[in-house]
């Protein structure tokens, strides 16, 4: 797409849609949202680079490897900290019970590791949304 | 013959699936079956056992973490089923040229 009015627009939105894409991820056991919505949001601003400045560009921000590293990094980081409730708490996914810190109920650090989960979910929704668009594109070459 | 058979045992099913809808509750009720103990326990408890002030949050990461942990693996599946359908790699280039 060579539009240079969608061009600058995006340069603008995008740092906007990603920051607020973090802020949901990380408020996620605070307010509404979560590791779902705030991952989508991510995925839909990397997806609207692609659009616009190509795949080429959109190859370089990120990569086919990176996005492998991401896709298998949520889940490494969901199911390792599982496994580290299991070890310290008896059972898979145990949170408080098994140690981790609580902090003070409504704070950004509170919550064990829901923070942490959150994280780990919204790494994959983001780059399955991304690689889902990748492989979709390629598909004609 | 065997037709007619099969037709009359859809029209059956059918017939059993309305009488099924019919019985279904159609109005908020205190009696409904999926209101029990378990909400009652998620709503007075569940600040103090996840800590999370997000009800929604500590349902979905503590309580039922489990079944999270399923809703992310199915995303990954469905990357890599897509991905073995449609990804063109290196090696399918050298196949095609080789035929």
């Amino acid at each position: 797409m060579n539009d240079i009015i969608i061009k600058n627009i995006t340069r603008i939105v995008i740092p906007f849609a990603q920051v607020y894409g973090i802020f949901i991820i990380l408020n996620g056991h605070i307010s509404p949202g979560g590791g779902f919505a705030g991952g989508a949001i991510i995925g839909t601003s990397l997806i609207l680079y692609t659009l616009v400045f190509g795949r080429e560009k959109g190859e370089k921000k990120f990569s086919h490897k990176m996005s492998e590293i991401a896709e298998s990094g949520g889940i490494m980081l969901f199911i390792s900290i599982g496994i580290l409730g299991m070890i310290t708490g008896g059972y898979f996914l145990t949170n408080i019970e098994a140690g981790f810190p609580t902090g003070e109920l409504g704070s950004l650090l509170s919550g064990g590791f829901i923070p942490l989960l959150m994280i780990g979910i919204g790494i994959k929704v983001a780059s399955t949304m991304i690689s889902l668009f990748n492989l979709l594109i390629d598909e004609e070459k | 013959m065997k037709k007619y058979m099969v037709d009359g045992l859809l029209i059956i099913l059918f017939i059993l699936f309305v009488i099924g809808i019919f019985d279904m509750p159609t109005e908020a009720s205190l009696n409904a079956p999926a209101y029990n103990e378990v909400v009652l326990h998620y709503v007075n408890q569940g600040a103090g056992e996840t800590n999370a002030s997000n009800l929604i949050a500590g349902i979905l990461a503590d309580y039922r973490g489990f079944d999270t942990l399923g809703e992310t693996i199915v995303l990954f599946v469905s990357v890599v089923a897509v991905g073995s359908v449609l990804r063109t790699s290196k090696h399918d280039h050298e196949v095609n040229e080789n035929e």
